[in-house]
């Protein structure tokens, strides 16, 4: 290297860099003092996750196999699998099950289409893209169950504004009982979600189209490739991980987000917006611990069999791309 | 380079993207003209968009009726305690993750990664027995300790996309020049990382600020409770007050929506590159 580089990063001892010269930690007498540091910078972060956050996941793990009812702790007896032929005997098991495929395919799958088409549109500067990407990102500032009486105010079936705005237009002639409505519960809570969720998947696939090199479509247009071929030859399959990935992320997410529901409907009406998790929140209030964990224990395995497949399906063609 | 826009694909472009903004906006607007309509005119007929005088009447109505100052005290204090311990504290593992190659390493990802995935319901009944043990129930400090714990997996991941965007040989340099690795650390790394560590401290701060299901189950008594259990409380009432509702609403909303703009650019970085490498 020319002594240049010395002289420029102002390095009065040392010489210039020499590769390996900055790899002392990996020299075999620095190896304990190299494990301490590792396990001392590791340790609060380790403490506070595994006391808070696993021990409890362990506990409750085990509760799903006792009599754990807050009314009654004096007989907290295990009674096998008990808990779990309550969840599965319970009458409204089916429709949990239903609702929360529903949550989570009629949410994902809007969010994707959207926010892949705006992630698209905002991939070409334009003047006030900066200020436009900040305003439509502000629904990430709000918590899910805000976000639920934001929309809950809205679909008020007296005074809301959205069936003022349908009527106003044409569209309805009378007020909808959006959220007193079994089936137009769901469509309203589903609306709400799409709103807060496209932002996620635009920002994800934005940045993973910058990504792409130029050249590529250069090639492409000198090719006389369409736009409808670029985008389906280059552009997806260029980005099919990042959008893999978001996709496994958001379908692990939205099922075990029940915020919005729990704030803009609370599981209602009678049960037509229940899903798993606020299901899961409504027995905890009850204060039935056992029958609780239980239901978290089935969301927890499919979700990894949900995972494992997925990252299986997924990874051959992550190893052909890149 | 992506090709030549034609007119009328601008205009479809320019449509949707301006749909998409209304569409985004609107509820937030509707939101703060609620809030600011005197408290007759919200149930009025026919519904004003743009009312004939604004009206502070609810936001004096929330902070004389409820509690609510108190509220906003514990929040602000529980958030920012628990967001910057969190980030203290995610910084000496993310320092270590993003630098050393070691064989738990990838468990330890792993670990953080899971603690994403699990419902953190299954934790709630179990964590109120723990707390009843530490005599840290209806307790802030029993707040924080859990939020620190909550805010810490994801911190690590993005702080951890911070560090492995600064090149090895800034610190390796320092320590040349006789710098320890704890110098180097803080001396020459930290001051580099500053916006990514302000952005990470408002993306736990928000979370805190935002969280409902923690501190609803681990706080009861009216002194302790934070903002978003008292709009729970407001919910649990048979008839909403949507006055008070839509002031409360606003007031929560606005800080957090300030913290975001403010640190957007970082946040949605870290949330790209900590989700991209897992």
């Amino acid at each position: 290297m020319p002594a240049k580089v010395s002289q420029r990063s102002s390095r009065p001892r040392g010489g210039p860099p020499v590769p390996g010269a900055g790899r002392g930690r990996q020299r075999p007498e620095f190896t304990t003092r190299r494990g301490l540091l590792i396990a001392a910078f590791m340790a609060p972060a380790a403490v506070f996750v595994a006391v808070f956050t696993y021990y409890p996941m362990v506990a409750g793990s085990q509760m799903a196999f006792r009599n754990w009812k807050l009314a009654d702790l004096t007989d907290t007896s295990w009674v096998g699998l008990k808990n779990f032929g309550d969840v599965f005997g319970d009458p409204i098991w089916g429709t949990v099950l239903s609702n929360s495929a529903l949550w989570v395919f009629g949410s994902i799958v809007p969010q994707l289409v959207i926010g892949f088409a705006l992630a698209l549109w905002l991939r070409r500067r334009f003047r006030f893209r900066g200020l436009y990407q900040a305003l439509v990102f502000f629904p990430w500032a709000i918590s899910g169950f805000l976000i639920g009486i934001l929309f809950r105010w809205m679909f008020n079936s007296e005074f809301g504004v959205v069936n003022d705005l349908l009527q106003k237009a044409g569209l309805i002639d009378e007020p909808i009982a959006w959220l007193a409505d079994p089936k137009m519960a769901m469509i309203a809570v589903l609306i709400a979600n799409i709103w807060y969720g496209v932002t996620f998947f635009a920002i994800m696939i934005l940045a993973a189209l910058q990504s792409i090199p130029d050249e590529l479509y250069e090639a492409a247009a000198l090719d006389g490739a369409s736009r409808t071929r670029t985008l389906f030859q280059i552009t997806i399959p260029y980005i099919r991980t990042t959008l893999a990935l978001t996709v496994l992320l958001r379908i692990i997410w939205i099922f075990n987000f029940p915020d919005l529901i729990f704030g803009m409907t609370g599981g209602g009406p009678n049960n037509e917006t229940q899903i798993v998790t606020t299901w899961m929140i409504k027995i905890t209030q009850q204060g039935d611990y056992g029958r609780a964990s239980a239901l978290g224990l089935l969301v927890v395995a499919t979700l990894l069999v949900f995972a494992v497949f997925f990252l299986l399906a997924t990874r051959e063609k992550r190893g052909v791309k890149r | 380079m992506i090709g030549k826009a034609t007119a009328a694909g601008r205009t479809a472009r320019f449509a949707f993207l301006g749909l998409w903004l209304v569409f985004t906006v609107f509820p937030l607007y509707w939101i703060t003209i609620t809030s600011l309509k005197a408290p007759g005119d919200i149930f009025a007929f026919p519904i004003a968009y743009w009312p004939e005088h604004l009206s502070l009447e609810n936001y004096r109505a929330l902070f004389g009726k409820a509690d609510f100052g108190t509220y906003v005290t514990n929040s602000l204090l529980v958030a920012t305690v628990a967001g910057a311990v969190a980030t203290a504290i995610s910084m000496l593992s993310a320092y270590v993750l993003a630098r050393f190659e070691f064989r738990t390493k990838s468990a330890l990802l792993m670990a953080a990664l899971v603690t994403q995935m699990i419902p953190s319901f299954i934790a709630l009944g179990p964590l109120y027995l723990l707390m009843t043990d530490l005599q840290l129930v209806d307790n802030r400090l029993g707040l924080i300790l859990v939020y620190i714990a909550v805010c810490i997996p994801f911190c690590t991941v993005m702080l951890r996309g911070f560090f492995e965007n600064i090149p090895d040989a800034l610190e390796e340099a320092a320590m040349i020049d006789g710098l320890s690795r704890f110098g180097a650390l803080f001396r020459v790394l930290l001051p580099v990382m500053k916006p990514g560590i302000i952005a990470a401290f408002i993306f736990n701060f928000v979370n805190c600020w935002n969280e409902l299901f923690l501190s609803v189950t681990l706080l009861n008594s009216d002194s302790n409770k934070t903002v978003p259990t008292a709009l729970n409380g407001f919910i649990s009432s048979f008839n909403i007050d949507w006055g008070s509702m839509s002031a409360a609403a606003v007031f929560t909303i606005l800080p957090t929506m300030l913290l975001f703009a403010f640190a957007s650019r970082h946040i949605v970085q870290g949330l790209t590159s900590g989700a991209v490498k897992g």
